[in-house]
């Protein structure tokens, strides 16, 4: 494990406090590579689908001969890893997927590479499991191995980026990436009490995300405290206007230097002061587990002592956001998922009779259950005849949908609400029950819809000392604000602190 | 509205995938299930209403970005091919499409 020369809890520390030892040089970046590395060989919860030493180390040094040479930048040197939907040249890439088994990126996707060390200067440790082709909410579908939540080994992380979640709540990572269609950040966020961002779309640039469906993925940061997500997304991202038709033309933003202020005047009557908070009554019903609404309402009466004001607001068609996601996400998923044909990448059959079999052979073995449903769902509301009634309509819904979030920001500055309705629950409970799966994700779609950035927030624990996630939702661009009240609700408690008994 | 086994075979076929018969029967009850979710949709009066395909546009027109037409890219053909299934002398290799 770690040497004596380096601290035994580089692990502890987050980004922010381990970036500011490695600036002071208390601590190498190949230090701390190593330590991480050792660390995540013990790893039994799935997390991980690749690492490479050699690769990490390098980077470690390359890093360290940056922070030598006086370069003094917010994540030089520090590890994180990638959601395995990134593409990257130096490690593998398989969404997942069986399909992409053995594939190999000739590039880094734009997050890969304003991160790591022709960027930002971050270390990369590996590729981190989710389910396959980002589609799923308890990362069960990940064709290789299912990821467990360090808060309880019997229970899934949450979903798709289970494997980000897990390995930061167990401590293996100080941050990860995560990709969020709808949900995929917030909910294993929220699932495994550590704090997760989605960006308004097209904040993050979709070049090398391998692509679910391409009008709402969406990545982000994931990582124990907003003020670190701040980091991160400080970074991560910016304009790609060469390589992503809809990022948007909006400068690269420093989303941290506000929320360390803030931090040094900790000490300031209602920091919130004046701060509208919008509660969705169809976010606060019956379909809520009453563990779950307990640590909410807690969280937000935290808020009002904070300065905030609770006012009610409407969103009518919440219910809706499921049908509308869960046709327009798997006809996206179905036009895109057609790129794996058995030819330029990815898995071929080994016996078929002509083209067209090869075709069907290849990706039938290559895709697992959930992808095959969606491809299904997603061809029949496309195809001649239906097209009108299904997608061109759930298109339609989904513009209301984003019409009601405007009328409701016009009484309120930020919406909050459950992430997931109730907490993590065993793996396999819902495995072969897809309905179920997708009325879970009701509080997190209609965002996603919307295209409006999203967090969550360790709100405090539910049944089975679970964690809960508040969800904060704001409205478009407005990343900073929600930063800077999940900073301020993590200045007076400490939910994004605790860490599981197993540790 | 229920779908048929025929249903499924045909949009199997569409989608280039091939389903063994234990399979389509599952995935039939599951698309049906599906299917009456989806059907909440009809209720909403959507008379009138533009599709919504960038989320963002429902502030403003988002423009669509184009960019010259030059290469801008090295050559990565042996970088692009290995993870190919089967190459020969730099180009891939598919079944016989014409006799």
């Amino acid at each position: 494990m770690s040497s004596m020369k380096s601290s035994p809890d580089l692990h502890d520390l987050g980004v922010a406090q381990l970036a500011a030892k490695l600036a002071a040089r208390e601590v190498s970046s190949v230090e701390a590579t190593q330590h991480f590395l050792a660390r995540l060989a013990q790893d039994k919860l799935g997390a991980f689908l690749a690492t490479n030493a050699d690769v990490s180390l390098a980077q470690a040094k390359a890093a360290d001969a940056r922070l030598a040479a006086g370069e003094r930048t917010p994540l030089l040197g520090v590890p994180l890893a990638h959601k395995d939907v990134f593409v990257t040249r130096d490690f593998p890439t398989t969404a997942g997927s069986k399909i992409l088994e053995n594939y190999r990126s000739p590039f880094d996707a734009t997050v890969v590479k304003n991160l790591g060390i022709e960027g930002a200067g971050m270390v990369t440790l590996g590729k981190l499991n989710c389910d396959e082709f980002a589609m799923g909410s308890g990362n069960d579908n990940s064709a290789y191995k299912p990821v467990k939540n360090p808060w309880d080994l019997e229970r899934i992380p949450g979903g798709s980026s289970g494997g980000s979640a897990a390995a930061v709540a167990a401590r293996l990572v100080p941050a990860a990436t995560g990709t969020d269609t709808g949900g995929s950040i917030r909910q294993p966020a929220s699932l495994t009490g550590i704090t997760g961002i989605k960006p308004t779309y097209g904040r993050c640039s979709r070049y090398g995300m391998v692509a679910f469906a391409s009008s709402l993925d969406q990545a982000g940061p994931m990582a124990r405290s907003a003020l670190d997500c701040a980091l991160l997304l400080s970074a991560m991202a910016g304009p790609d206007p060469d390589r992503d038709s809809t990022s948007l033309d909006l400068p690269a933003t420093d989303y941290a230097t506000d929320l360390i202020a803030a931090s040094q005047d900790a000490a300031r009557a209602l920091p919130l002061k004046g701060l509208r908070i919008g509660l969705p009554t169809q976010f606060f019903g019956a379909g809520c587990a009453p563990d779950v609404l307990a640590a909410v309402r807690a969280a937000l009466a935290e808020y009002e002592k904070l300065g905030a004001t609770l006012v009610d607001v409407s969103l009518p068609l919440t219910e809706l956001s499921i049908p509308v996601y869960y046709v327009i996400a798997p006809a996206e998923a179905s036009s895109n998922l057609s790129r794996f044909d058995g030819v330029r990448y990815g898995h071929r059959a080994a016996n078929y009779t002509d083209l067209n079999d090869m075709y069907k052979k290849s990706r039938s073995e290559g895709f697992g259950d959930e992808a095959t449903r969606r491809i299904m769902i997603g061809t029949y509301v496309l195809s001649h005849g239906y097209y009108d009634a299904y997608y061109l309509k759930a298109q339609k819904i989904r513009r209301l949908i984003a019409q009601d979030f405007q009328t409701a920001f016009t009484q309120c500055d930020i919406i909050a609400g459950p992430v997931s309705p109730t907490v993590a629950w065993k793996i396999g409970e819902k495995s072969d029950d897809p309905v179920a799966n997708y009325l879970a994700d009701i509080y997190t779609l209609s965002s996603s819809l919307a295209g409006l950035p999203g967090m969550s927030v360790p709100a405090g624990f539910g049944a089975g000392g679970m964690p809960v996630g508040l969800q904060l939702i704001g409205n478009y661009f407005k990343e900073a604000q929600l930063l800077g009240a999940a900073h301020q609700f993590q200045l007076a408690t400490d939910w994004h602190l605790r860490q599981p008994p197993s540790l | 509205m229920a779908l048929t086994p025929q249903d499924i075979a045909r949009v199997a076929n569409l989608a280039r995938l091939e389903l063994r018969p234990d399979e389509t029967e599952h995935t039939l009850a599951q698309l049906n299930g599906f299917f009456a979710l989806v059907e909440q949709m009809d209720a909403v009066n959507t008379e009138g209403v533009e599709p919504l395909a960038h989320p963002a546009a429902v502030i403003g027109d988002i423009a669509l970005r184009l960019r010259e037409d030059i290469a801008s890219e090295p050559n990565q053909r042996e970088a692009s091919q290995v993870s190919a299934p089967a190459v020969e002398r730099g180009l891939f290799l598919v079944p016989k499409v014409i006799e």
